[in-house]
């Protein structure tokens, strides 16, 4: 195999497992760090930047970071990356005076935002310190999209958005609230030099069985319902819940109807309790707010009785799988149950609706009706509509809108500055050594054994009898120290250079998890794979392939479940191995350089 | 601070027939200089004692006093150890073993501790065919007190200040050979596919198993002009064979050319398989071990290898026909047999 090329500094991005997951690829390791050392104020900016929301994020964001966490694979469980970054939202001092500080030189330039969720908020907070005048719409009466309308308080308070979408807005956006867009050819006729798209899926699928028009008047749509209970429209329940679907939204209805006075709440899902979509830390919430989770139930019927709805038939099915591993749910044949219910919440699925977008404007739509929009630039095709968030490709989450908005706003500013939209900005990279003197180096290379903190919750009573309760009493500092200490520093990089090794093998020997091997070199990537000390099997991990050295070998380090412990360059008498903090950062627009 | 050792390993590491996985061989971490030879071999003997299924508690380590002295600090927790007396290994070793003959008996020593001040007692352990592993890391100085040329070092070696040395080294594997060892072998730390095997087929060796292993000394002596630093050593190796330990009952499964293999059967079924004999040397022939490496030495080569076996040698055990039994294990009755074999041993002397 050829030398690995470490100037590419992807390469030591991927080894930085959580950041290369986090889809706005967050400094993760370097906000832990600044955690551990209390600096909580730097932690947030460097979070802000990246993310945008870290009190929201640090509650609520699906967290792709923590199945990737390469602690994971060495101890039973991840950092607990997401509940970090709350520790840092929680105990920071004044942010504000850190952020770009208006009033901006107006460059000229007018862009719409359609909808005020996290993708065109972080649209407009990359593009207002460049000057732009930034229209902001929405149906609703305050912003934050989904994350105001759906995700209930008692996971996310009302304060924690508040302060957060405020430091965009107080970036000078011009807000338009309560307006619904009903059509873009309209707004497209307004003088503006872009559009962006953000307006979310914020269609719920609904349930087209026997009886479902008679029951009515106690049926409800999960994504509606929550909206409703959010800007208070609805506050009550009927005792008996049943709630249908197995992911995130099921688990968000069942524990806000548990508040509004459902007593006998169930969650009723066709799929097999552990392929539900709902993330497991939100099951185990919703089991510990006793309501029990019913699988392999399909909805067959709803019961109604003088008119009134008093519960629903189900068929008992089981998984069976074929060959490709493709499942299917079989009916067992046995009789079909009856679940009581008084009200029934519909949580199986949402989607993107556009009835406000004409078709004549050269948006291309596919047969789902989903618009084309470009993988990088986010263009449609019409050259001045961008999208993200939901809106572009379905459903996601909370960091991917964010990531979104960054992208796209790139592009609305090299559309805008007649740049080529493929011309992308390159991220800031820095690489330097860790080392501070004998047996010291600049961050805790020391690899504690702690197993992972578990997050304190407030009494059951107390939350149950109050919505807007906070059920999360995040970590205090002592522990969100603790929990820090088990990152791994994986953005430590272990560097190798060649001329300076005498293969004395001290590296080999110390490194407690056979990271490295002195072997002769193979033509073929799967076959030197299998040549080390231990084979490197994942093949999504990459190995570390020097270049020959004088003995005709080169070194192989698989980069899969190195500790970052520094023990091998600690061990190396030339300094041949090296520990060097890595620092990779996505360009933001605001961030980039704009002068010439 | 980084010197601590983590606790996690290899999630996938395999385990030996006794379950463990290699970590159960590990010591604590070592404190000696980065890239000392000595750690290497420490490294060897953890993978051979895994690879043996040796159970920890089966084996004894003992050391004299220096570098390479210290490291059985750095393998095998599990085991028993013994720290002794500079240049005293040997005669501990001597004491354990005539005490207890079921335990394997680990000695690590240096070449000071061996070729200076403990040569007496390592020339009578050779003698006595004492059933034990006798290793020494070979570094041509006296790592521990600073680097003075030791009686191993060269002819002409230079050390890190410059000085040459004047005087003729003692080869101890030629040394070995010549006192009678039965298993005699030379290696270098940078070279564990060797160096594992040999220690693996030194372990089931019945008798005194001598290997010297030549072990850089990276901070005294790895300089230019030293013929025990890294670069010198791997430019001037040789090797009698490549070596194989095949346990009992166990497929030979690579295949080499014909007519450069040998296979050397142990007492207990293994057997050591040696390809690519190097010409005119027989590893169960003493005078040809002998020879050979006469031969590399007038060449200014280090061989390395197995230079000599004799796989049906008896130890001391045998020779002084001792308690076949550790002497812990015997009963009230066998050690006071009563007046009536009082009474038969006096007749005896009468
Ligand atoms: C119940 C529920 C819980 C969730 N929980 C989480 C969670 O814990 N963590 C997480 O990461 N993600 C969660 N999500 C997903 C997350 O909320 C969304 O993926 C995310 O908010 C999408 O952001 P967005 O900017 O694309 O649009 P959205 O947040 O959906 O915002 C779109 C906004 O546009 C407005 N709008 C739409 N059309 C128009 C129009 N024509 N005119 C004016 N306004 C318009 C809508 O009113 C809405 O306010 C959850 C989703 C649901 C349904
Ligand atoms: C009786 C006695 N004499 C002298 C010393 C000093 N001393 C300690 S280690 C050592 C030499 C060790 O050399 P070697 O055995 O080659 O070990 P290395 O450190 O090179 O591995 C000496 C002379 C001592 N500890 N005890
Ligand atoms: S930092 Fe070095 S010694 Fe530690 S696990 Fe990684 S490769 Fe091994
Ligand atoms: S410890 Fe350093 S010099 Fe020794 S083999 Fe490893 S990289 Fe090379
Ligand atoms: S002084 Fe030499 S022999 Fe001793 S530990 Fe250091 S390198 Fe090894
Ligand atoms: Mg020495």
């Amino acid at each position: 195999m050829k030398p690995t090329d470490i100037k590419d500094p992807e390469y030591f991005h991927k080894v930085v497992d959580c950041q290369y997951a986090c889809p706005a690829h967050t400094p993760v390791p370097e906000y832990i760090r600044l955690i551990a050392a209390g600096k909580y104020t730097e932690a947030y900016m460097i979070n802000w930047d990246s993310n945008v929301f870290p009190g929201v994020l640090g509650r609520t964001c699906d967290r792709p970071c923590e199945p990737a966490c390469r602690r994971g694979r060495v101890d039973e469980e991840p950092v607990a990356i997401c509940r970090l970054k709350r520790v840092a939202a929680d105990n920071k001092d004044d942010v504000k005076k850190f952020m770009p500080q208006g009033p901006f030189t107006p460059n000229g330039k007018k862009v719409a935002l359609v909808g005020a969720g996290p993708a065109s908020l972080t649209v407009a907070r990359d593009l207002a310190p460049l000057g732009y005048e930034l229209h902001l719409y929405d149906e609703q009466k305050k912003g934050g999209g989904f994350m105001r309308s759906q995700i209930p308080s008692f996971r996310l308070p009302e304060t924690v958005l508040d302060e957060e979408v405020n430091y965009i807005l107080d970036l000078g956006i011009h807000t338009h609230f309560n307006q619904y867009v009903s059509s873009l050819k309209e707004l497209l006729s307004k003088d503006y030099d872009a559009v962006f798209v953000g307006s979310g899926a914020p269609k719920g699928r609904d349930l087209d069985i026997p009886g479902r028009k008679e029951a009515s008047a106690n049926f409800h749509i999960g994504i509606n319902w929550l909206a409703n209970v959010a800007f208070e429209h609805t506050n009550k329940i009927g005792k008996n819940v049943i709630v249908l679907g197995g992911g995130n939204t099921a688990m968000d209805c069942c524990r806000t109807a548990r508040r509004l006075g459902g007593q006998n709440v169930k969650v009723i899902v066709r799929s097999p309790f552990a392929e539900m979509k709902a993330s497991p830390w939100e099951k185990e919430d919703a089991m510990h707010e006793d309501i029990p989770i019913i699988d392999n139930h399909v909805p067959k019927s709803f019961v109604i009785e003088e008119g009134k709805l008093k519960g629903m038939m189900f068929e008992k099915v089981h998984a069976v799988y074929d060959d490709a591993g493709k499942r299917k749910l079989v009916p067992t044949g046995e009789a079909e149950v009856f679940y009581p219910a008084d009200d029934v919440l519909c949580a199986i699925g949402q989607e993107n609706s556009f009835p406000w977008i004409e078709r004549d404007l050269g948006i291309e739509f596919d047969k789902w009706e989903l618009p084309t929009v470009d993988l990088v630039t986010h263009a449609s095709t019409n050259p001045k509509v961008f999208f993200g968030g939901d809106a572009a490709w379905g459903p996601k989450n909370v960091i991917t809108a964010v990531a979104h908005g960054h992208q796209a706003a790139v592009s609305i500013n090299n559309f805008c500055q007649g740049i080529d939209l493929n011309k992308r900005l390159d991220p800031m990279v820095n690489l330097v050594s860790a080392k501070m003197g004998i047996h010291e180096w600049s961050y805790d290379s020391e690899v504690v054994s702690d197993d992972r903190y578990v997050v304190p919750q407030a009494d059951k009573k107390l939350t149950l009898s109050n919505r807007k309760k906070e059920v999360e009493l995040g970590f205090n500092r002592l522990t969100g120290f603790k929990e820090a200490e088990r990152c791994l520093n994986c953005d430590v990089q272990t560097v190798f250079t060649e001329s300076k090794c005498i293969e004395c093998d001290a590296c080999m020997d110390v490194c407690p998890t056979a990271c490295i091997t002195f072997t002769e070199n193979a033509e073929e990537e799967s076959d030197l794979r299998n040549m080390l000390k231990m084979p490197a099997k994942n093949k999504t991990q990459d190995i570390y392939v020097s270049d020959t050295l004088p003995t005709k070998r080169v070194m192989v380090k698989d980069e899969n479940v190195c500790l970052h412990c520094g023990l091998c360059a600690e061990r190396c008498p030339t300094s041949a191995w090296d520990m060097q903090k890595f620092f990779y950062n996505v360009t933001k627009t605001h961030t980039g350089c704009h002068k010439n | 601070m980084s010197y601590v050792r983590p606790k996690f390993r290899h999630p996938e590491l395999p385990k030996n027939k006794l379950g463990y996985t290699i970590d159960y061989y590990e010591g604590t971490l070592s404190t000696l200089c980065a890239g000392c030879g000595h750690d290497s071999i420490s490294a060897a003997i953890i993978q051979g004692c895994y690879e043996m299924n040796i159970e920890p508690h089966r084996l004894a380590k003992l050391s004299g006093i220096g570098c390479s002295s210290k490291t059985p600090a750095y393998f095998l927790s599990n085991s028993h150890g013994f720290n002794s007396v500079h240049g005293r290994m040997p005669s501990v070793a001597t004491g354990a073993n005539m005490a207890n003959r079921d335990l394997i008996y680990f000695g690590v020593s240096g070449d000071g501790d061996t070729a200076s001040i403990g040569m007496g007692q390592f020339v009578h352990a050779i003698r006595r065919n004492l059933n034990m592993v006798y290793i020494v890391m070979n570094n041509g100085c006296y790592g521990l007190t600073k680097g003075q040329d030791s009686a191993t070092a060269d002819a002409g070696s230079k050390n890190k200040t410059g000085q040459v040395n004047l005087f003729e080294s003692i080869d101890l594997a030629s040394l070995a050979i010549e006192l009678g060892a039965t298993y005699v072998a030379q290696s270098f730390s940078g070279d564990k596919a060797q160096l594992v095997p040999l220690i693996k087929a030194a372990m089931k060796h019945p008798g005194f198993a001598f290997i010297n292993v030549i072990s850089p000394c990276v901070t005294f002596n790895n300089n230019v002009g030293s013929t025990k630093s890294y670069d010198h050593v791997r430019q001037h190796v040789e090797a009698t064979a490549t070596m194989d330990f095949v346990p009992e009952m166990q497929e030979i499964t690579t295949s080499y050319g014909e007519g450069s293999t040998k296979q050397v059967k142990m007492h207990d079924g293994s057997y050591i398989s040696l390809h690519k004999l190097s010409e005119d040397w027989d590893p169960l022939d003493r005078q040809s071990a002998m020879n050979a490496v006469l031969n590399a030495k007038a060449k200014n080569e280090i061989l390395t290898g197995l230079l000599y076996v004799d796989p049906q040698t008896e130890d001391l055990h045998h020779l002084l026909q001792t308690s076949d039994k550790p002497l812990n294990t015997l009963t009230k009755e066998e050690l006071c047999p009563g007046s009536e074999a009082l009474k038969d041993i006096n007749a005896g002397l009468r």
